[in-house]
């Protein structure tokens, strides 16, 4: 999931340093496989966060996708909701193939 | 390289300390927003800006001979590693920034001086052999380090360890590479490997750090999962790897001491100058003035990049709110 720092302090695009907005990165191996998130880069722009995020993460072919996404704009859940948040209802059985009875001599479903 | 000042933190509370404690040896991962005691982020934060920082000061040795370099293959190849330690100190100021620092204060610690970096790049490269030595000992000797810290309890660092070995290996096989086609080459290029060896070797040894029982933060990192093996352990595997390397290009490792050990099947060495160790952290090695001098005017040297894009996107969001 999205790293995303606890203070979030954006120094917007002061020219005396480097720290401009913080974007998070989410590259997209070969293959058809989903976006997964690599790390994050610093940009002033979302072309240089896209430009940044292809030198620092896919030099090597590591990717056929990327897409930025400023890291303010992620909504995350937080450790806190561990529990209720992601119960899996193990208590709802019905919810499992194996909740239902197939008939004898079916062996292949 | 583990040295720091044990400055007073706030006291955690001891029951999510405990509980803490019982994740790390679940073998759970620590991830940014999951509770922490103060002391392991302040840890993490001091170690893993180091390692940032090294990558980003150890562009400047080898920098230096990229103009220099014997042949056009040589050259894009150390290009191409030059480019990559860029991007390995960008992963691990990325992987800090997690934990609520910003990569702006950590790169004012390092240009004030008042941040710490591995002493192996306060060496000079006098000689290409130089180059060659340093994908071999220093990238090895760093590949040890770092597939023990892939494990690392805190997942932002431990991953962007996983990214780095990947790419590691192409840097210490270049410069393995370097060496043996010097050592093969005429009598000149021989010396100069050997040279070069009987340099780098013993402030490779000294990357791993002091010895465990003068390693003032090893045990607490070591708790908690930071690190899965001691500075001592990490230097024995280096030097066991690297034996038999050395053997097969037919260059001598600048140890008299150095010796197997049938029983334990480690190679045994002699003592490392811990007091040569002690100057260079201190500042006092040959080029930690120089290395310093050219990081600031590195950054310097970028202000009108960081500038133009600052003024690019100002515009850029200018033309988009009138548009809008």
């Amino acid at each position: 999931m999205a790293e995303i720092p606890r203070t979030n302090s954006q120094h917007s695009t002061s020219s005396d340093d480097s720290q401009w907005p913080l974007w998070e990165v989410f590259l997209q191996p070969p293959k058809g496989q989903p976006h997964e998130h690599a790390g994050s880069v610093h940009a002033a722009t979302a072309e240089q966060a896209l430009q940044n995020a292809r030198d620092v993460y896919a030099r090597r072919g590591e990717a056929v996708s990327i897409w930025v996404v400023p890291s303010r704009a992620i909504t995350a859940s937080t450790p806190e909701d561990m529990g209720p948040f992601f119960d899996p209802g193990n208590d709802k059985a019905y919810r499992h193939p194996q909740f239902y009875k197939v008939p004898h001599g079916v062996r292949v479903f | 390289m583990s040295s720091s000042a044990q400055t007073t933190v706030p006291a955690d509370d001891p029951a999510r300390v405990a509980e803490f404690e019982a994740r790390i040896a679940r073998g759970e991962t620590i991830e940014p927003k999951d509770w922490m005691p103060e002391r392991y982020r302040r840890q993490l934060v001091r170690m893993m800006s180091q390692h940032a920082h090294s990558e980003v000061v150890g562009m400047l040795p080898e920098g230096n001979w990229i103009t220099r370099a014997p042949s056009l293959r040589r050259k894009t190849s150390l290009l191409a590693k030059v480019q990559d330690e860029a991007g390995h100190g960008l992963y691990i100021y990325c992987g800090t920034e997690t934990l609520g620092v910003d990569r702006r204060e950590l790169i004012q610690q390092l240009l004030d001086g008042t941040a710490k970096y591995s002493s192996i790049f306060n060496y000079p490269t006098l000689t290409w052999a130089d180059i060659g030595c340093i994908g071999w000992f220093v990238d090895g000797a760093a590949i040890v380090n770092q597939t023990m810290l892939a494990k690392a309890s805190y997942g932002p660092y431990a991953r962007a360890m996983v990214r780095i070995c990947k790419e590691e290996n192409f840097h210490k096989r270049q410069g393995y590479e370097i060496m043996a086609t010097l050592a093969a080459g005429t009598p000149e290029q021989r010396a100069m490997a050997q040279d070069a060896v009987n340099r780098w070797w013993w402030p490779s040894l000294m990357m791993f750090g002091p010895h465990d029982k003068d390693s003032p933060n090893s045990d607490e990192l070591l708790k908690w999962g930071v690190k899965r093996k001691s500075n001592d352990e990490l230097r024995q595997r280096f030097v066991n790897l690297t034996v038999a390397q050395a053997k097969a290009i037919d260059l001598v490792l600048p140890d008299p001491d150095l010796r197997y050990n049938e029983e334990t099947e480690n190679w045994e060495f002699g003592e490392i100058d811990w007091d040569e160790f002690w100057r260079v952290v201190k500042g006092h090695g040959p080029c930690n003035r120089e290395r310093l001098a050219a990081r600031r005017a590195a950054h310097a040297d970028g202000e009108w990049v960081r500038a133009a894009a600052a003024a690019y996107a100002a515009k850029h969001n200018a033309s988009a709110a009138e548009a809008a």
